[in-house]
């Protein structure tokens, strides 16, 4: 069985009179431990798929299992639970909450979870020496570089050593250099064992993964996977 | 653990913005300092009113009022006695359950004094023997009237401790008591020799705090100070009584009051005051029942007896301090009642400005919403974290409050002449749990408001 599951999955939106489909009949299956990316253009249904891959958002029709569970009728509590211990965000734009320094910020989704505050603090370390960030701990987030707020979100994203980690437009906010660094690190994060998932709109990016799915009208248009082809 | 944490997040957010939340706890904090204020004076002025009770003579006490006649005897409003000797003599020779009738005159000039120094009584009364027993005065210096002095309305006055302080000083500032027996003192135009000096009349715990006083300063060396006192004793007091609480507190106003009474003999009063009204009423009848228990027959008979004499034309009425004790009990009820209305509704409005400010602080952190929520935050802890802010806010702007509180009850101490407020435990305990309420309900919608939250709106908020 795949670690993510996608049956028949739509999403349709309500807007006043009209109908949108933001996403149709979508089937996919993830599996686990793969590198992955999900591209298309502003406006195909890429973020409303990661939404529900993500566990934020619940499906109009269809079902989703992740690591076995069926999410398509959780409660927002179990979604939440969910959300803490199987899956890691990391956002365009960082999302570090700035009143609270690296170590406090890699640590809140553990607080979530109810860890003892002296497994908290080793765990925190373990995370950002994985980023190369161990001392750094102290500062705060505005003292940091782009490149290295992203790894703080990525060690936070990491702490609650989730099943599958989301990056949505990672590299978005940062310089080319910087960006292919944190793509290098997720790569490493891949060959260690994680299942990562990328979204984005540049090709380049995308490229980056072995296996690269394509969004066009809510629909997959594109299901292309490297080593299938033999091309890696 | 989340909840310690939440508080934790709570103390930091607010300390990051310090300014912002101090002012907001500015409102709980006058509402807090206020009620406690308020219940701290009237605390102050039951405790006068019991005092007062005690030092203005016990229960069996009843005075006899003026009334204004009953409509149905309208017509004869014109022949109504009023209050006369008559009346006196009456209840005296046939009011067998009266311990006491004392009559009284009032002058109506106010000022005693004596070459430059002025003394304002509370009263000047033309009393017979009965005034002595009814009131619970003592004549510690001198004597009481004679029935020589009454009889040819000698001009001879008896005084209270304040009188003597204000005309010829103060034994706690000067040092040394001084007894004006013999002295002359003016009242109104007329010339009065003093005769006699009541006691100082003061509460248990005035009297103690006094006499520490001036053990404490009889371990003083005398200074300069001292001599300037000695030489104006008026203007020493004027500034005595300006701030702190000193001399004439603590004990409250009913023992100022009577402190500061003079008495001279009622045909005095009658002769050298009245005479050119050729009004023989009197101001007041005062009465004691015989034992407390015969109150409603003695009245009876007293009541009987002024028919006759007001020949069936009802023009008086009986005040019984039970009455009195019930208006003033009363007049304390609507006090407590209006003050804490508005400390109430203080910290309402102390309540709304934490709500407006956790509103204001919630649509800031929209984006840390949806993150916390993206991360596992349930709706639960998102929830319990604004409602601890806010209650935290709410806690530290009541904690401040109480220690406010004692600083505007040391303000209306040192202002105010009356009563020294009192403050309780009771009070502190009730009203931070107030402020503590207020500012869970204040937190209530915001905090509902923050936990609803989508988080994928949350997170797409700019």
């Amino acid at each position: 069985m795949a670690l993510v599951e996608l049956r028949n999955v739509s999403k349709i939106y309500q807007v006043g009179d009209e109908e949108i489909r933001a996403l149709d009949d979508v089937t996919l299956d993830i599996e686990n431990g793969e590198f992955i990316s999900i591209i298309g253009p502003s406006g195909s249904g890429k973020s409303t798929l990661m939404h529900l891959l993500g566990c934020l958002d619940t499906p109009t029709h269809g079902t989703i299992t992740l690591d076995g569970i069926q999410i398509q009728n959780a409660t927002s509590m179990q979604l939440a639970a969910i959300r803490n211990r199987k899956i890691g965000f990391v956002f365009q734009s960082f999302n570090l909450l700035p009143k609270l320094n690296v170590a406090q910020n890699v640590e809140v989704p553990m607080i979530y979870a109810g860890v003892s505050s002296r497994e908290r603090r080793e765990r925190v370390m373990e995370a950002l020496k994985r980023v190369g960030l161990e001392n750094r701990a102290k500062h705060r987030p505005m003292q940091l570089s782009g490149g290295q707020q992203q790894r703080v979100a990525i060690a936070r994203a990491l702490i609650n050593r989730p099943r599958i980690i989301f990056a949505d437009e990672p590299t978005g906010n940062l310089d080319t250099h910087t960006g292919e660094a944190i793509l290098n690190l997720f790569r490493e994060l891949s060959q260690q064992g994680s299942t990562i998932v990328l979204v984005t709109h540049n090709p380049e990016i995308a490229a980056v993964t072995p296996r690269r799915i394509e969004i066009r009208d809510g629909k997959i248009s594109i299901n292309i996977d490297k080593r299938l082809a033999g091309l890696e | 653990m989340i909840l310690w944490n939440s508080i934790l997040v709570g103390f930091k957010q607010i300390w990051s913005y310090k300014f912002r939340s101090l002012l907001t706890m500015l409102g709980i904090t006058l509402g807090v300092s206020s009620l406690i204020a308020m219940s701290a004076m009237v605390n102050g002025m039951e405790n006068g009113m019991k005092e007062g009770l005690i030092a203005s003579g016990g229960l069996d006490k009843v005075v006899i009022n003026d009334q204004a006649v009953p409509a149905w005897q309208e017509h004869l409003a014109e022949m109504a006695p009023g209050r006369t000797m008559k009346d006196v003599d009456a209840l005296n020779a046939n009011g067998s359950l009266l311990k006491y009738v004392s009559p009284q005159i009032a002058i109506s000039s106010r000022y005693v004094t004596r070459g430059d120094n002025r003394s304002r009584a509370s009263e000047i009364t033309g009393v017979t023997d009965a005034a002595l027993e009814i009131d619970q005065h003592k004549v510690e210096f001198g004597r009481w009237f004679t029935e020589m002095d009454n009889e040819t309305a000698a001009p001879v006055c008896i005084i209270g401790s304040q009188i003597r302080d204000d005309l010829f000083g103060n034994p706690d500032i000067i040092g040394e008591e001084i007894i004006p027996l013999g002295e002359t003192v003016r009242i109104g135009s007329q010339l009065f020799t003093i005769v006699g000096m009541f006691q100082h009349y003061e509460s248990e715990v005035a009297r103690t705090e006094r006499l520490a006083q001036r053990a404490l300063e009889a371990t003083l060396p005398k200074g300069p100070a001292r001599a300037f006192t000695n030489a104006a004793p008026m203007m020493m007091r004027s500034n005595d009584r300006s701030w702190g609480p000193r001399r004439g507190r603590g004990g409250g106003w009913a023992f100022d009051r009577k402190n500061s009474t003079v008495y001279i003999p009622l045909k005095t009063a009658l002769v050298r005051f009245r005479m050119a009204e050729n009004s023989l009423k009197l101001d007041d009848i005062d009465i004691q029942v015989d034992g407390f228990e015969n109150l409603e027959p003695a009245l009876q008979q007293a009541r009987n007896i002024l028919m006759i004499t007001h020949n069936g034309i009802e023009d008086f009425t009986f005040n019984t301090q039970e009455t009195q004790s019930e208006t003033i009990e009363q007049a304390i009820q609507n006090t407590r009642m209006s003050g804490r209305l508005i400390a109430t509704i203080a910290l309402i409005v102390g309540g709304i400005g934490v709500m407006n400010i956790m509103l204001a602080s919630i649509s800031e952190r929209i984006r840390e919403i949806g993150l916390r929520k993206a991360m596992g935050a349930t709706n639960a802890a998102v929830f319990i974290q604004i409602i601890i802010e806010s209650l935290v806010l709410a806690t530290l702007g009541g904690l401040l409050g109480l220690a406010a509180s004692y600083g505007v009850v040391y303000v209306i101490d040192s202002v105010s002449t009356g009563n020294a407020p009192v403050i309780h435990a009771d009070a502190m305990i009730v009203s931070m749990i107030f402020a503590m309420v207020i500012g869970l309900i204040a937190g209530l919608y915001p905090a509902l408001k923050a936990a609803n939250l989508d988080p994928i709106q949350a997170l797409r908020y700019e």
